[in-house]
C-alpha cells in the first residue's frame, strides 16, 4: 500500500521516453502490474517514466495486418472491429483480462513486457505468430513473439528498451479462438489455450496451437499442431493432439499449492479440445 | 387499528451515505499533528527475538519514536474475555507487542511513529530484528501431539483447554447399541473474514484532563472502552470508544487487538494524535481467521433411519494467543447445537482449544454453530448412504415436531418455538426434490453429474440471557440498552448500545420505533457506536441487534406511549379510559375532532406548562432488556449442482432457502442477510481456505491466492420464508444475521458429494477446488493421474 519513494516524469514522445529511460527507472504503462508491485514493495523503481500518453504508442491500424501500439488498452483491442476480423483469438483474450477496469487502464504493451506466466494476450500472440517492436537507445528492432517470452517475467527486452507496438498477420481466413480456465481468486489463467486453424474444406491444412498460464510462458505446441493438421479434426485427432499438448508444454510447467502443475497439465489438453470447439463454432 | 411499517421492505437509510462515499470511517477521520504508525511485523510463524536495532529507523526522516515489547511499561497484556469454566483453561499472557518470541507471522515485534505513513513505513523496514528461528506448528490436531513445538511455556502441550461437558459413558453406551455408526474427519479450514473496510484505529489523549479518546473499528465499542480502560490503566470513564462508519465485521470486528492498545498507549505517551490503518495484507496476516478445526465425528443410528447420537472430538486452533471470545466459539457456540432441529437424544462433544503458530481465531459470522450443523449435516449424509436410505427422508424421520413454546433438547438448550417440518417441505416443493431425482438418474445415463443437498437447521442466536452468559464464562452481561429521545419539535432520536457495521439496523429499529410510537420512520435517527453519547450495550454480534436492542427500544417505546396517553388524556381533559390511539394520534371516545399527535403531547411534555400531577417533564424514556432465552431461527436450505467431470469445476444450478427468522420486520433487509450470508457459507464449501506452508507462512495472503466469493459464481437465490414468532420476544422477531452461512456450506457440500457419488467419491477436504475434485474423481477410478 505504501511504496517506496520515487521519481515521475512524463514521456511526450518515444524519443523523450527513451532518453528519460538512460537515467533508469521503469516505464509506466497502465500502472496495473508495476504499481501494485510496488505497493507491496516487491519492486522499487527510483524513477517512473509515464509513457501513457505518447500518441506514438497508441491505436490500432489494420492494413494487410495488424499493427497494435503498444499503449492500446485491453478494452480497446477487444471492441476493435478490425482486431475482431482480423484475429478474433486477440479480441477474446483482451476482453478476458481482469475486469472492466483493468482493461481501461492496462496496456498490450505493459502486459507483454510483463511477462506474467498467467497473462492471456502472450498466448494469443505466441499462437498467432505476432512480431513485437521495439525501440531503444541503439535503434528499432522486432522479435518473434515466441522468442520474445523467455521465462517467469522475463522477456528479450534489455534495459531501457521499449515496446512501441506488436504487428501480427490478418488471420481471417482461420478458425481461431482463445479459451481460458481462470484461476477462481485472481481469474488470471490457470490454464489458457489459443488455436489458430487453417481449413481446407474438411481437413486442418494447419493448426498453430500455444499454451499459456499452465506453464512459465507462452508455449508454441509443435507436437500437438502436428497431431491436429492433416486430419478433420475428428474425435480421435483431438485425443491425439490433447494427448500431445501435454508432453509439449512437460518441460515448461508451473503450479500452485492451489492448482498444482499436474492438474494444470491436464487442463491443458481439455482446454485444447475446448479451443478448437470455440474455434470451429 | 394502526398502519403498520413493519413487515414493510422499506430502503435501508444507510444507504445513501454508504453509497455515495459520504460515510465517514475511522481512516477518513484526521486530526491535525497526527503521527502515524506503522508496525514492525515477524517474518516468522515462531521465532525467538534476539535483538532489535532500531537506530537506523529513529534517525530517518520524520520519525519521531521507536518502541519495542520492553519499552510499552504501562501497557497490560490483551486479556481473553470469554473463560470458559470446567475446561482447565490456560489464558498465556498476549502483550501489545512480542516480548522475546514471536508466535505467527504478523506478530509485532516493535512500531515507529512517524509524520507520514509513509515516513513510518519506510522506518519499519529499517528497524533490524535479529531473529532465531523455532519450528512452527499450524494444523490443531499436529500441535496437539506430543513433540509438538511449544509455543508458550506455561500452556502444556499448546491445550490452552479441553471442554467435554456431556457423559461419555451415556453416549458410548448408545453407539455400543446402535446399528449403524459412520464415522469422518472433517476439516472446518481456516476463513478470512475479510470485512470490506480494514482495520483502522486512531487515539488521541488529553493530558491535562487524562482524557483519552479512541475512534476504531469496532463491533462493540464498549467492550472496546472497558478493555483499552484495563490495558492502559485508564479509569473507564476518562476513556471515549467511537466507532464511526464501520464496513463490515463478520465478527473480525469484535475483538480488542494490539493495535488498538498501542495508538492509545502511544498517544499517551507522546502528547499527540496517533493513527493505524491496516493494509488489506495486514488484514489478511493479523486480523483474526475463523473456523480452523479438525473434528473427528461419530454419528449413530439405527438401521431404519433413527439418529441415536452424535459425538466429535474437536481440535479447534486457537493460533499463537487466545483471542478476546475465542475459547467460546468452539465450545459453547459449538458443542451446545449437536442436536440441530433433530430428535436426537445422546450428543457427546469435547473441544481441545490448541495453541499453534498461526492467526489467533476468533467468532466469525456463525462462529461455531456453522462447525456444528455441518458436521450433524454430513453425517446424516453418511448415514442415508450406509443405511440406503434418501436423505431427504432420513432427515424428515428425525425432524422435531412443531412446538410453539419452548422444547428442550439433549444438548441443554431449550428452544424457543419452531415448525421445522413445514419449512421442510415448503424447501423440497420449491426444489421440486422427487422430480430432481429423476432428473438426476436420466442425466447420469448421460455422463452428466447432479447432485442435490438438502440442509435442515436451527440456531441459537440473539445472544443471549446474562445469566447464561456468566454461566458460561462470558466476562460480561449479554442484555442491551436503548433510549428513546424525544425532541421538543418531535423528532426522535434512538440511541443505543449496540453498534451495527452495515447490517440495516438503522432501518430496521428505526421500523420498530415507528409502529410502536406512530413517528414516520424518516424521523427516527438510530444513533450508536460512541461509548460517550448512547447507553451501555455489548455490541452487534450473534445476530443479537435486533432480537436484543429491537426488544429494549420496543419496551422503551411502549413506556413513552404510556406516558404520552397519561398527558394526553390531561389535556384534553379526558379519563384515560376514553383515550383511543391511532397512527401517532390521540383521541378522545366519542368526540373523534378533537385530537393530541404524538409530537403535540411530545412538545407539552417538554414545555411542562400542564403536566397530571405526579408526572415529570421531558418526552424520553430508557429501557434495559435481558432476553429470558435465546432466540433460533430455523429453515432448510437446498443446492442443486452439476460437477464437470473433465475439469472437476462445479457449476452451481439452483439454490434454495426458506428461512424462519419470526416475523420479518423489513423483508428487503432480510434477503439482503440470507443472500450474504449464503454466499459466505458458499464459498467455504467452495473456494475460500487459508492456506499455510509447513513453516507457518501464509500463502494465501492477498486476494489473488485467497478465493474471495464473486457474483457471477452464483444463481439467484430462490427464497422462501415460514413465520414461527419467538414466544418470548416482545415483536416475536428472531436474528437472521448468520443463518444463511450456517446452513449453506453443507448444503452445497453434500450436493457436489452427491454428484460425485456415482464416481466412488466419498469424501473431499474443503474448499472443494476443481482441482481437489478432478484429483478425487481420478483417484477413486483407481488410476490417479
Ligand atoms: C486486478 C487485476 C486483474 C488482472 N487480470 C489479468 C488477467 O486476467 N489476464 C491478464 O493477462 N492480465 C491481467 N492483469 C494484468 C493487466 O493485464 C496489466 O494491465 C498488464 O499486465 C500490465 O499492463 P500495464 O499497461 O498496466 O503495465 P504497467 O503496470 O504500467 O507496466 C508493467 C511493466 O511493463 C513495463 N512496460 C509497460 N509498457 C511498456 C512498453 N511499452 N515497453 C516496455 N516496457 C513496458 C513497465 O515498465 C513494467 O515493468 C490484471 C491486473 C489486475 C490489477
Amino acid at each position: 500500500m505504501w511504496p517506496n519513494k520515487f521519481d515521475y516524469v512524463r514521456a511526450g514522445s518515444v524519443d523523450e521516453a527513451l532518453a528519460s529511460a538512460a537515467g533508469g527507472g521503469k516505464f509506466l504503462a497502465g500502472g496495473h502490474s508495476l504499481l501494485p508491485a510496488m505497493k507491496l514493495r516487491l519492486d522499487s523503481p527510483e524513477q517512473l517514466i509515464d509513457i501513457g500518453r505518447i500518441p506514438e504508442l497508441q491505436g490500432i491500424s489494420a492494413n494487410g495486418g495488424l499493427t497494435i501500439g503498444a499503449g492500446t488498452t485491453h478494452d480497446a483491442i477487444a471492441s476493435s472491429a478490425d482486431v475482431q476480423a482480423m484475429c478474433s483469438a486477440l479480441a477474446s483474450a483482451c476482453g478476458q483480462v481482469g475486469d472492466q477496469g483493468v482493461r481501461n487502464f492496462g496496456t498490450l504493451g505493459g502486459n507483454i513486457a510483463h511477462a506474467d506466466p498467467a497473462s492471456d494476450p502472450p498466448t494469443v500472440l505466441v499462437a498467432c505468430g505476432a512480431t513485437i517492436n521495439i525501440q531503444g537507445a541503439d535503434g528499432k528492432r522486432s522479435v518473434g513473439a515466441e522468442d520474445f517470452f523467455i521465462d517467469l517475467f522475463e522477456t528479450a527486452l534489455d534495459d531501457g528498451e521499449l515496446i512501441t507496438s506488436v504487428s501480427l498477420p490478418n488471420c481471417s481466413d482461420c478458425q481461431c479462438a482463445y479459451v481460458k480456465f481462470p484461476h477462481p481468486a485472481s481469474r488470471y489463467a490457470i490454464v489458457g489455450v489459443a488455436v489458430c486453424l487453417k481449413m481446407d474444406g474438411d481437413t486442418c491444412a494447419q493448426a498453430d496451437v500455444a499454451v499459456g498460464g499452465a506453464t512459465v510462458k507462452a508455449v508454441k505446441c509443435a507436437d500437438a499442431e502436428a497431431a491436429l493438421a492433416g486430419t478433420t479434426l475428428d474425435e480421435a485427432a483431438l485425443n491425439a493432439a490433447a494427448e500431445a499438448v501435454k508432453a509439449d508444454i512437460a518441460e515448461d510447467l508451473i503450479g500452485d499449492i492451489a492448482y498444482p502443475e499436474s492438474y494444470r497439465q491436464q487442463m491443458a489438453g481439455v482446454f485444447l479440445k475446448r479451443a478448437i470447439a470455440a474455434a470451429q463454432g | 387499528m394502526s398502519t403498520r411499517i413493519f413487515g414493510s421492505g422499506i430502503k435501508r437509510r444507510e444507504d445513501p451515505r454508504l453509497i455515495t462515499g459520504e460515510a465517514r470511517y475511522t481512516d477518513d477521520i484526521k486530526l491535525p499533528g497526527v503521527l502515524h504508525m506503522a508496525v514492525v511485523r515477524s517474518p516468522y510463524a515462531h521465532a525467538n527475538i534476539v535483538s532489535i536495532d532500531s537506530s537506523a529507523a529513529e534517525a530517518m526522516d520524520g520519525v519521531v519514536a521507536v518502541y519495542t515489547g520492553d519499552d510499552l511499561e504501562g501497557l497490560a497484556g490483551l486479556p481473553t474475555a470469554w473463560l470458559i469454566p470446567d475446561s482447565d483453561l490456560k489464558t498465556p499472557e498476549h502483550p501489545a507487542l512480542a516480548k522475546g518470541k514471536a508466535r505467527y507471522v504478523g506478530d509485532g515485534v516493535a512500531i515507529v511513529l512517524a509524520g507520514d505513513r509513509y515516513q513510518a513505513q519506510d522506518a519499519a523496514d529499517a528497524v533490524v530484528v535479529e531473529y532465531e528461528e523455532l519450528p512452527a506448528v499450524i494444523d490443531p490436531e499436529e500441535a496437539a501431539q506430543e513433540g509438538a513445538p511449544l509455543i508458550h511455556d506455561d500452556v502444556e502441550g499448546n491445550i490452552a483447554f479441553k471442554w467435554a461437558p456431556f457423559d461419555k459413558e451415556a453416549s458410548d453406551a448408545v453407539f455400543e447399541a446402535a446399528d449403524v455408526v459412520v464415522s469422518e474427519r472433517i476439516l472446518q479450514q481456516r476463513l478470512l473474514p475479510t470485512a470490506m473496510e480494514p482495520r483502522s484505529a486512531m487515539a488521541q489523549y488529553n493530558p491535562a484532563t487524562a482524557e483519552l479518546t479512541l475512534w476504531c473499528t469496532s463491533q462493540n465499542p464498549h467492550i472496546h472502552r472497558f478493555i483499552i480502560s484495563a490495558v492502559t490503566g485508564l479509569n473507564e470513564n476518562k476513556v471515549r470508544v467511537i466507532a464511526p462508519e464501520v464496513g463490515g465485521g463478520f465478527g473480525s470486528k469484535i475483538p480488542c487487538y494490539p493495535d488498538e492498545a498501542l495508538v492509545s498507549w502511544a498517544a499517551m505517551q507522546l502528547g499527540v494524535p496517533v493513527k493505524w490503518t491496516e493494509t488489506r495484507s495486514e488484514n489478511y496476516l493479523i486480523t483474526i481467521h475463523g473456523r480452523d478445526h479438525v473434528q473427528h465425528v461419530d454419528m449413530a443410528a439405527s438401521s431404519d433411519g433413527k439418529i441415536l447420537g452424535v459425538r466429535a472430538t474437536v481440535y479447534a486452533g486457537m493460533g499463537g494467543y487466545l483471542s478476546t471470545a475465542a475459547p467460546g466459539i468452539p465450545t459453547i457456540l459449538h458443542g451446545l447445537l449437536y442436536v440441530g432441529p433433530y430428535t436426537i437424544d445422546s450428543v457427546y462433544c469435547e473441544s481441545i482449544g490448541v495453541m499453534t503458530n498461526g492467526t489467533p481465531t476468533d467468532a466469525y459470522r456463525g462462529a461455531g454453530r456453522p462447525e456444528a450443523t455441518f458436521l450433524l449435516e454430513r453425517m446424516i449424509d453418511n448415514v442415508a448412504k450406509k443405511i440406503g436410505m434418501d436423505p431427504a427422508e432420513v432427515r424428515r424421520k428425525n425432524l422435531i415436531p412443531a412446538f410453539e413454546d419452548g422444547y428442550d433438547v439433549a444438548a441443554g438448550l431449550t428452544y424457543d418455538s419452531g415448525d421445522y417440518p413445514v419449512a421442510f417441505e415448503k424447501a423440497l416443493g420449491m426444489a421440486g426434490y422427487g422430480e430432481f431425482r429423476r432428473q438426476q438418474k436420466s442425466a447420469a445415463a448421460q455422463g452428466r453429474y447432479l447432485g442435490i443437498g438438502v440442509t435442515a437447521y436451527t440456531e441459537m442466536c440473539g445472544l443471549g440471557p446474562s445469566q447464561v452468559a456468566g454461566a458460561v464464562g462470558f466476562q460480561g452481561g449479554l442484555w442491551e440498552s436503548a433510549t428513546v429521545r424525544v425532541t421538543p419539535t418531535g423528532k426522535v432520536q434512538a440511541l443505543i448500545g449496540a453498534s451495527p457495521h452495515g447490517q440495516g439496523s438503522e432501518t430496521t429499529l428505526a421500523q420498530i420505533i415507528a409502529d410502536e410510537l406512530g413517528f414516520a420512520v424518516d424521523d427516527i435517527e438510530v444513533i450508536h457506536g460512541d461509548t460517550t453519547e448512547t447507553p451501555m450495550g455489548w455490541g452487534t454480534y450473534g445476530s443479537r441487534t435486533t432480537p436484543v436492542t429491537g426488544a429494549a427500544l420496543a419496551k422503551a417505546s411502549q413506556k413513552l406511549k404510556e406516558k404520552a396517553k397519561t398527558l394526553a388524556a390531561h389535556l384534553m381533559e379526558a379519563s384515560e379510559d376514553d383515550i383511543e390511539y391511532a397512527d401517532g394520534s390521540f383521541s378522545v371516545k366519542g368526540s373523534p375532532d378533537q385530537t393530541q399527535s404524538i409530537q403535540d403531547v411530545a412538545l407539552m411534555a417538554h414545555l411542562a406548562w400542564n403536566m397530571p400531577e405526579g408526572m415529570d417533564p421531558g418526552f424520553e424514556e430508557s429501557q434495559f432488556y435481558d432476553p429470558p432465552n435465546f432466540v433460533f431461527p430455523f429453515g432448510t436450505h437446498i443446492a442443486i449442482v452439476e460437477v464437470d467431470s473433465e475439469t472437476g469445476e462445479i457449476e452451481l444450478q439452483r439454490y434454495i432457502a426458506v428461512d424462519d427468522c419470526g416475523p420479518q420486520i423489513n423483508p428487503e433487509i432480510v434477503a439482503g442477510q440470507i443472500h450474504g450470508g449464503v454466499v459466505q457459507g458458499i464459498a467455504q464449501a467452495l473456494c475460500e481456505g487459508v492456506i499455510y506452508d509447513e513453516n507457518g507462512q501464509l500463502l494465501t495472503g492477498t486476494m489473488m491466492d485467497y478465493c474471495m466469493p464473486k457474483a457471477d459464481m452464483f444463481p439467484n437465490f430462490e427464497l422462501g420464508e415460514t413465520v414461527t414468532p419467538s414466544p418470548h420476544h416482545p415483536v416475536g422477531v428472531k436474528g437472521v444475521g448468520e443463518t444463511g452461512t450456517i446452513a449453506s456450506t453443507p448444503t452445497v457440500y453434500n450436493a457436489v458429494l452427491d454428484a460425485l457419488a456415482p464416481l466412488g467419491v466419498e469424501q473431499i477436504d474443503m474448499p472443494l477446488t476443481s482441482a481437489k475434485v478432478w484429483q478425487a474423481i481420478q483417484d477413486a477410478n483407481g488410476g490417479g493421474s
